[in-house]
């Protein structure tokens, strides 16, 4: 039994369990990465701002390993090939985002990856130097994204970014209220400099043949094509509510609803960072702080007014960069929307809802579990999502098979 | 003539099919998507059984038709004629396995008898030492939901939940009537909310299914015991009972349980169901699952269906309670009800199938 | 460095390197064949899109990018 059990080891994650655990909490952390710091600190959690609180700390962190089932006040993790169950008092989710894919004819090809997709990639091993490669799609992940491939010795061809120049220049003037996040963009221009940053431009298709080859983008009435070898491609993010949803709590279109102590609709189940709502990571880790004060019974008043100038922020981005409505006309009618099944667009936009898309095509039947074409499906069609079983991933069988009635660790 | 029938299931499905070969104008009522409820939540077996005479003349009347149907269904259907494997565990079972043999025989059933090597030679991943196995070649397995669409493509179907029966119409959720000669409930379950007195209970039943491994596994398996806990109508049980689907990928049950409210996954009974599919076959439990569900079984005390002219009505007839075998004996339920309204003689008698007999069980 | 083999041929990697970016940086384009048997590789990257599923070491449908390349590592492509 462990008093506090956080999922996931991102920036909320992190920042929940050293409050907690600095709070006299005993803290249980179950992460699917290798090492903590999530997607965005993957390998780089070292030198973090809560990279020294962190290492005060005693927790108990379970890395490689997630959870398959929820029952009770039981969770099953998975980990390797053995599976275990935990029992809590409280929770924290701490699932925080994937990227939100939107599919193009060529969109399967091997070598389009996500953005972020393509940076943990490289963070884990892939050697990426003197590759030729696009950043294409919406968001300041992109620059990031960017710069990061290029300190890795990539040959940038270019970034486009699907959002209008107007819409940009707006934005551009609200960053001026944020001088931190100013000057981070600031900092991530001079690393880009020479890549040419195209914006109001996205990537209509990929060819190649058995791998990606070409893109052909498109910049209001005119297309362009590039060779590249590899094409990091991703419209933002779209939260990872999967594992609430197991637990049973309100989901709401943009996340998970929480109150003002990052409680969800189910007592004792908190859940903070980017599963509540895409906020990026200093919302995350305030959020995260919030939740482990919050389930050591601690004050939280003092964080509401910097949680709101930083959520002020997030909903600027998100407004800025969301994906326009003509992304929806990029598949033809052969173009896969589903990976698993191979379902494509000229099917699916012949059914009424999801579930006959479901049960009559297979749309989202394989073990993404509809996790990469539910949100494509939601912004082609206006989709509702569907419903969350145990595993919450694919597991083994033997995982399914555990006992949940008692703990345990073998 | 015109012909109402609620429920958009297989059952219905097959009713519409029927009924509109018949000539009738038919309009399916079901508040849900096509085959959304139990027909997307069973496993699709095509499968002959012996319970009683009258399972085994309803099921097998019904394989036949399900043969010649299978020429023109869509390969979505992914009719599999994979055969079905009945694995004894031991020397009572194997006897059973012996009974079954010449019961099938002796009406004409390809039957065959494996020992405990032959078993082991048709499905290899197999705990060895099983006593033995019986082979039933003509089953096989479908995926319904799309036999259901394909039956009903041509069938206007309405989404609306029917709230009221009178003779010759029927009144939807949204207040509208429609007026029909004949009106079928096909419902499944939910057939006690128009007819409160119907023997019928929802069993509830858990699957799980795997990603994709062919040729992992053969036949659909099935254990002998599976006959003990089908059999019990009051206790939660669970047996062995795996297939091959034609996707490659391995779908594994049962368990059976009454009262269940929800169709939530019982965690502990899922485990239970597992384990007992890993007594069978272990190396199982190394396979990567990718999905669980439930759904509800329209279990009658007697374990026969009821297809028939419904009690204090002229109009309306009924099709439901077909338990665990509606996938298996909806093509012959839609032929014996067409059958009926049309005053022909049916090729297997109708009787032990009538809503007003005694449902008593043995 | 660690030796591993693809399909058979040995290749060397750094230490920390997980078993999809091994089989990039080695030169293999398709990890597996999709249902209607297209070539597909890593799109996601963090282990959601099971797009990156290998034969490790006789595991089939294994999510290569969440699994350390170790030395000796059998992969096969499907």
């Amino acid at each position: 039994m462990t008093d506090l059990l956080i999922i996931g080891a991102g920036p909320a994650g992190i920042a929940a369990a050293v409050t907690a655990a600095e709070q006299g909490a005993s803290v249980t952390v179950i992460d699917d990465n290798h090492a903590p710091g999530g997607q965005i600190w993957r390998g780089e959690f070292h030198g973090k701002p809560w990279y020294d609180r962190f290492q005060k700390v005693k927790l108990n962190i379970i890395s490689d390993a997630r959870v398959i089932a929820v029952h009770g006040n039981a969770v099953v993790i998975e980990q390797g090939a053995a599976a275990r169950t935990i029992h809590w008092n409280k929770v924290i989710l701490a699932t925080g985002a994937r990227e939100l894919f939107l599919p193009f004819p060529g969109w399967t090809l091997p070598g389009v990856t996500g953005v972020g997709g393509l940076q943990a990639l490289v963070k884990s091993g892939l050697v990426i130097r003197n590759k030729r490669v696009a950043v294409a799609g919406s968001g300041p992940l992109l620059l990031a994204a960017a710069a990061y491939l290029r300190a890795k010795g990539a040959d940038l061809v270019m970034i486009a970014e699907q959002v209008p120049t107007a819409a940009l220049m707006r934005f551009g003037m609200e960053l001026r209220k944020h001088p931190k996040k100013l000057k981070q963009a600031a900092a991530l221009q001079l690393q880009l400099l020479g890549v040419p940053y195209v914006r109001d431009c996205y990537v209509e298709h990929a060819t190649g043949k058995g791998k990606l080859e070409t893109l052909q983008f498109r910049q209001g009435s005119k297309t362009f094509t590039e060779e590249v070898d590899y094409a990091a491609i991703a419209y933002g993010f779209t939260p990872e509510t999967e594992l609430a949803a197991a637990f049973g709590c309100e989901i709401l279109a943009h996340g998970v609803w929480v109150d003002k102590r990052q409680q969800t609709s189910i007592q004792n189940v908190y859940c903070a960072g980017e599963s509540t709502g895409i906020g990026g990571v200093d919302v995350a880790l305030l959020e995260g702080e919030l939740a482990g004060l919050a389930a050591c019974r601690k004050p939280t008043k003092h964080l509401l007014p910097l949680l709101a100038r930083e959520q002020h922020f997030a909903s600027l981005l998100n407004q800025t960069f969301s994906p326009r409505p003509g992304l929806k006309h990029l598949c033809t009618a052969d173009t896969i929307v589903c990976r698993c099944e191979d379902v494509t667009y000229q099917v699916l936009r012949q059914q009424p809802d999801s579930r006959t898309a479901k049960l009559q095509t297979r749309c989202g039947m394989g073990p993404c579990q509809g996790r990469i074409c539910g949100p494509a499906n939601t912004f082609l069609f206006g989709w509702e999502q569907g419903s969350v079983r145990p595993p919450i991933l694919p597991a083994r069988m033997a995982t399914l098979a555990l006992s949940m009635t008692q703990e345990t660790s073998s | 003539m015109r012909a109402v029938i609620i429920g958009a299931g297989i059952v219905g499905a097959a009713c519409a099919y029927e009924l509109q070969r018949e000539g009738f104008q038919v309009t399916v009522c079901d508040p849900g998507v096509i085959g959304g409820g139990a027909t997307a939540a069973g496993m699709g077996h095509l499968a002959v059984m012996d319970d009683s005479p009258a399972q085994f003349a309803l099921t097998s009347y019904s394989q036949a038709l399900w043969r010649e149907l299978a020429e023109e269904l869509p390969p979505t259907a992914e009719i599999l004629p994979c055969g079905s494997l009945w694995i004894a565990a031991d020397a009572e079972e194997m006897a059973e396995v012996h009974r079954k043999f010449a019961y099938y025989s002796e009406r004409g059933i390809p039957v065959e008898v494996l020992d405990s090597q032959q078993l082991a030679e048709a499905e290899p991943h197999l705990r060895p030492g099983m006593a033995g196995g019986l082979l039933m070649s003509a089953d096989g397995v479908c995926y319904p939901p799309c036999a259901a669409e394909w039956l009903l493509r041509s069938v206007s179907v309405i989404r609306a939940r029917v709230v009221r029966l009178a003779e010759g119409e029927v009144t939807l959720d949204r207040g509208s009537r429609l007026e029909a000669d004949v009106i079928i409930v096909a419902n499944g379950t939910a057939a006690v909310d128009l007819f409160p007195d119907l023997p019928l209970a929802p069993r509830k039943g858990h699957l799980l299914i795997t990603d994709r491994y062919p040729g992992w596994l053969r036949h659909q398996l099935i254990e002998l015991g599976y006959l003990k806990s089908a059999h019990s109508t009051t206790a939660d049980s669970v047996a062995f009972n795996a297939q091959p689907r034609a996707t490659g990928q391995i779908l594994i049950g049962s368990s059976r349980q009454f009262g269940a409210v929800n169709g939530e996954i019982d965690p502990p009974m899922l485990a239970r169901m597992l384990q007992r599919a890993f007594e069978y076959m272990p190396g199982l439990a190394q396979l990567a699952s990718i999905r669980t569900w439930t759904g509800f079984r329209a279990a009658t005390p007697d374990k026969l269906p009821v297809i028939g002219h419904a009690p204090g009505y002229s109009t309306v007839y009924l099709a439901t309670g077909h338990e665990g075998l509606g996938i298996s004996t909806s093509l012959a339920t839609a032929k014996l009800l067409a059958d009926q309204l049309m005053n022909r003689e049916s090729r297997i008698p109708r009787e032990p199938y009538l809503p007003g007999r005694s449902y008593s069980h043995d | 460095m660690i030796e591993l083999f693809i399909n058979g041929r040995g290749f060397f990697v750094k230490e920390g390197t997980t078993a999809a970016a091994a089989v990039l940086t080695c030169g293999t384009a398709q990890f597996r064949s999709s249902v209607t048997g297209e070539p597909r590789a890593p799109l996601c990257g963090m282990g959601i899109c099971y797009e990156c599923r290998l034969t490790i070491d006789g595991v089939q449908h294994a999510r290569s990018c969440r699994i350390m390349a170790t030395e000796g590592m059998r992969i096969e492509t499907t």
